[in-house]
C-alpha cells in the first residue's frame, strides 16, 4: 500500500510527535483492516470489534512516543489491539464467571484432513458469490479462538510467521503448529462443501467467456 | 524410505509455506506423484489458503474507516499543525 507518509514509519512518527499530528491518519490507515479483523476474531461481534478498534487507535496515538523502532509498527499496533480485545473479554468473562483460558495447544481435536481422490480448483472469481464468502467466514468463525487468530493474521492478512508470533505474543513454533492444525480443520470442513463452487467440468472456464 | 500418507499430512502446512527441508520436500514430492489422495488434500488445502487471502472474504463494515478517522480527528483536536 502506498503510504502518504514520507520516508518511513519511524520518520513519520517523529514528525507526528514534533507537531504534525494530522500525519497520524496516514500512519494508521494501512493497519486499520488488521486491527479490526484481529478484534473481530477475539470479540466475535462487529459492533464491539469496531468500538475496540477505535479505542486501540486512540491508545496507539497516545502511546506513540513509546514505540521503539525495533519491531514493525503494525506488529506493535496489533499487540495493543490484542490487549484491548483481551481486556474486554476478561471483563465479559468476570461478569459471566467463565474462564478464558479454556483452549490450549494440548487440545487434540481432529486434524485429519477430509479425504478426497481429486480436487477441482475453486477460482477466486467464485468469491463474487455471497454464499461462498459466507461459507468461508462462518467456517473461520467456528474455529477455536487460538486457531482463528492465527488464520486471521497469517492467511487473511498475510502477515509472515514472525510478525504473527510477535503480534500474538507467542513463539514462531506455536504459530506453525496452530497454523497447521487450523488449516487442517479448515480443509476438513471446507473441502467437501467447496466442491459446489468449482466450475462444473474440467476444462470449462469459470462463468461465461 | 517411503513416507506414508499420515506423514505427508503432518507437513501439508509447512510444505505450502515452503518450510520443509530439501530432503523432506523430495520425499513428499515423490509420494505426491503416486498418491492421488495426498495430492487432492494438498491442492484443496492450498485452494482454501488462496481463497482466504482474498480481501472479499472479510470486508470492513460500511463507514468503518470514516468513523475511525472522525474519532481520530476528535482526539487530535483542531487541525492546525504547529
Amino acid at each position: 500500500m502506498a503510504a502518504v507518509c514520507p520516508n518511513s514509519e519511524v520518520e513519520c512518527i517523529r514528525r507526528i510527535l514534533s507537531g504534525e499530528k494530522q500525519l497520524f491518519h496516514d500512519l494508521i490507515r494501512p493497519c486499520e483492516r488488521s486491527i479490526y479483523l484481529l478484534l473481530l476474531s477475539l470479540l466475535k461481534n462487529v459492533t464491539d470489534a469496531e468500538d475496540a478498534a477505535q479505542e486501540t487507535v486512540i491508545k496507539v496515538y497516545r502511546n506513540l512516543h513509546l514505540f521503539r523502532g525495533d519491531a514493525q509498527f503494525r506488529t506493535w499496533v496489533l499487540s495493543i489491539a490484542r490487549n484491548e480485545g483481551l481486556g474486554r473479554l476478561r471483563q465479559l468473562a468476570s461478569r459471566r464467571e467463565e474462564s478464558l483460558d479454556a483452549a490450549t495447544d494440548d487440545q487434540t481435536g481432529d486434524h485429519t484432513p477430509a479425504i478426497l481422490t481429486s480436487w477441482r480448483e475453486v477460482p477466486s472469481e467464485a468469491l463474487e458469490q455471497k454464499e461462498l464468502r459466507e461459507l468461508l467466514r462462518t467456517t473461520i468463525e467456528s474455529l477455536p479462538e487460538i486457531y482463528r487468530n492465527i488464520v486471521i493474521l497469517r492467511d487473511i492478512e498475510e502477515m509472515d510467521i514472525r510478525e504473527t508470533a510477535a503480534a500474538l505474543g507467542i513463539s514462531e513454533g506455536a504459530v506453525k503448529v496452530r497454523l497447521h492444525r487450523a488449516r487442517a480443520m479448515l480443509q476438513r470442513e471446507l473441502a467437501p462443501r467447496l466442491k459446489a463452487f468449482a466450475p462444473k467440468r474440467k476444462g470449462l472456464r469459470w462463468g461465461r467467456a | 524410505m517411503r513416507i506414508d500418507c499420515k506423514h505427508v499430512w503432518q507437513y501439508i502446512s509447512a510444505y505450502i509455506e515452503g518450510d520443509v527441508d530439501a530432503v523432506l520436500r523430495a520425499e513428499i514430492d515423490r509420494h505426491l506423484e503416486t498418491c492421488e489422495i495426498c495430492s487432492a488434500v494438498l491442492d484443496s488445502t492450498r485452494n482454501v489458503v488462496v481463497l482466504l487471502a482474498d480481501d472479499r472474504v472479510f470486508e470492513l463494515p460500511l463507514g468503518f474507516s470514516r468513523r475511525l478517522h472522525e474519532r481520530i480527528d476528535r482526539e487530535l483536536g483542531p487541525a492546525v499543525d504547529t
